[in-house]
């Protein structure tokens, strides 16, 4: 039975991949210049147009979705609340915030370096939710996200002074539309960092899951409860800061697939990470397929169609939990 | 009680006195005429979105929602997008704007009558889940008019941007006149029901017994608050700071001070507490960031910032008590 079990789930994960593959095949050959086999073939600007944007392009969606569903995931288990996610929960304002003070304090440092500082304001940002949201009753779920929210909004709010009085708001709205327009060979390379640190995650994932029994529980279980959180947070700031550099803030991915994810297979997260991958990144890419091809040539940004859906799906949610006064 | 509301009227008049003469100099008859319509355009949105936060707060029986916590700004720019995307930008412009102002309030008022009566139905008294909703609804109504935008000809987006940003710089005179005309009246009907709000302020229950039948009492609060909110807004564009938080948390601040300075839980003092201390924040604050402080950020980002760490602050101080 058990035997038959494994052979279904590697039948499964061979349909899954399959089914992404295709999307990002197709990815490849949807665009404003259309782009044919047989060019591929004979036409070396065909082959120049997909190396350098097409396949960073189809690469960045899966990265990037795959990075903050699973971030998302471990931020809601840091948090201890299925309503939270990084992108609204002041991580993404938070690394706005920094590349906001790499621009104006020093507009000369290396890249390299500006994605350092703001990967440290995410850090600060999402460690200073944690310890908000610790002072919190356990009695009062939807207090959380209400709290995150907020909080994420005051520091939006900042980022936006600061915006102003440095004549940069432009800058910060190019920044914080998630789109995928943009990315080119040579702009899209820090989300293998991102990815990376989200992958990292799967080798702790068996002490995250543990520590989703609770703090009390896990350091009964003999969990290093501090490090974990730590190695937790490390993770989800380095990924959606550098998601934000990238490609800008991208909402609800990693508030509405680990839900889903979780709903169907609990919190075990050595089995559900890479579930959540997988589905955050098909979510980017055929939301970003979409949006090329809805109203071409123009293009819809990918955050403002996932923004739209996830949304909806958050309400829907929402209701279907159990009342709390 | 009253004496402090003196002071306040007292404080009010010297600083748009201030606001209005300092540093006017030799061009002052230039000067005047200009300023004095931004200072009427403060007063009048001081005193909607304050007496409408008032209703608001009494009628659902808390303290920390507001109007556009629910999402009315974002009703806002989505009526607006969709007028912009249907006229064409061209079309829009050379709409009268006595004709815009009308579309505007009354489509807000509909719209927003529809959303509150939607929340208050769904949520069932779930105070959190009122809140986490409307906040998501706002995002929701936020995400698709970024998309119907999106839609629109890149040029004529230009045109939704130029006119979505809260502004007290370029206020047109008729315009004022218009939401002047509209507001007044609900300000003064709002104040005519200041001693119903106090019975309905006793909760549904003890209202019911003190005969004062309150599902008609909120009904007509809350056509009052839409008018009041949609007549603001359509003057100066959504209070709530664009690319910053969920929310505009300017009515939360005049409440929570209005409790603080006048304590009592009459509307006949609360109302035009409240009224005052919105005026005074919104002159005051223009004030200080123009003329002392010469900074270019509007003061709804100001006001967004520290709202919300007092929205924090209020929603923590309560869960421990």
């Amino acid at each position: 039975m058990a035997l038959l079990g494994r052979r279904m789930s590697k039948l499964r994960w061979a349909g899954a991949l399959t089914l992404l593959l295709v999307l990002a095949l197709l990815s490849l050959f949807i665009g404003a210049v259309p782009v044919t086999l047989h060019d591929l073939l004979t036409d070396p600007q065909g082959q120049q147009l997909l190396l350098v944007s097409r396949l960073p392009r189809t690469l960045a969606a899966i990265l990037a979705g795959g990075a903050l569903a699973v971030s998302g995931q471990i931020m809601q288990i840091l948090a201890r609340n299925r309503f939270v996610e990084p992108m609204t929960a002041g991580a993404g304002q938070s690394a706005a915030l920094g590349i906001l003070i790499a621009a104006l304090f020093f507009p000369a440092t290396a890249i390299w370096a500006k994605m350092g500082i703001a990967a440290c304001t995410t850090l600060i940002g999402s460690a200073g939710l944690l310890v908000l949201i610790r002072s919190l009753p356990l009695t009062q779920p939807l207090l959380v996200p209400l709290v995150a929210l907020v909080y994420g909004g005051v520091i939006g709010a900042f980022t936006t002074f600061f915006a102003y009085q440095g004549d940069m708001m432009q800058f910060l709205g190019a920044w914080m539309t998630g789109e995928l327009s943009g990315v080119l060979q040579g702009r899209y390379e820090l989300l293998w960092v991102g990815a990376g640190a989200a992958a990292l995650t799967w080798f702790i994932a068996d002490r995250i899951t543990v520590l989703s029994l609770g703090e009390n529980a896990a350091r009964g279980l003999g969990l290093n409860v501090g490090a974990v959180t730590a190695a937790g947070l490390v993770a989800v700031s380095l990924t959606t800061a550098m998601v934000v550099v990238t490609l800008g803030a991208i909402p609800f991915v990693g508030l509405v697939v680990p839900n889903i994810v979780a709903r169907r297979m609990g919190d075990n997260l050595r089995q559900a990470l890479p579930v959540a991958a997988w589905s955050g990144a098909v979510l980017v890419l055929a939301g970003d397929m979409l949006g090329r091809v809805m109203r071409a040539p123009f293009e819809i940004p990918v955050a403002s169609l996932v923004g739209v859906a996830g949304a909806g799906v958050f309400l829907v949610l929402l209701y279907s939990e159990p009342r709390h006064d | 009680m009253t004496r402090r509301l003196w002071i306040l009227t007292g404080l009010l008049v010297a600083l748009s006195l201030v606001y209005v003469l300092a540093g006017a100099g030799p061009a002052w008859e230039f000067l005047l005429p200009f300023r004095a319509t931004k200072l009427a355009a403060m007063l009048l949105v001081g005193l909607c979105l304050s007496v409408a936060t008032v209703l608001f707060q009494t009628i659902t029986a808390n303290r920390i929602l507001t109007p556009s916590v629910m999402g009315f700004d974002a009703l806002y720019m989505l009526v607006l997008t969709i007028m912009v995307q249907l006229l064409g930008s061209s079309g829009y412009a050379g709409l009268p704007t006595a004709l815009i102002f009308a579309i505007n309030v009354s489509l807000m008022t509909l719209l927003g009558l529809g959303l509150f009566t939607l929340l208050q139905k769904g949520a069932r008294g779930d105070m959190m889940r009122l809140v986490l909703t409307g906040i998501i609804f706002g995002v929701l109504l936020r995400s698709v008019t970024e998309f119907i935008q999106r839609m629109i000809d890149p040029a004529e987006f230009q045109m939704v941007q130029s006119i979505s940003f809260a502004r007290f710089t370029s206020v047109e005179p008729a315009l004022l006149a218009f939401a002047a005309l509209v507001s007044l009246p609900t300000v003064w009907l709002a104040w005519r029901m200041r001693a119903r709000l106090d019975v309905l302020g006793l909760g549904q229950v003890p209202a019911t017994g003190l005969g004062a039948r309150p599902k008609q009492g909120q009904a007509v609060a809350l056509i009052l608050i839409c008018i009041l909110v949609a007549a603001a807004t359509a003057l100066v564009g959504p209070m709530s700071g664009m690319g910053g938080g969920p929310a505009s948390f300017f009515g939360l601040i005049v409440t929570a001070l209005a409790h603080v300075i006048t304590p009592t839980e009459r509307h006949a003092v609360l109302i035009p507490s409240a009224a005052l201390m919105g005026c005074i924040i919104l002159v005051g604050g223009q004030t200080i960031m123009e003329r002392l402080l010469a900074l270019s950020t509007p003061l709804s980002v100001v006001i967004e910032l520290v709202g919300g760490l007092l929205f924090l602050a209020l929603l923590l101080k309560r869960k421990r008590a």
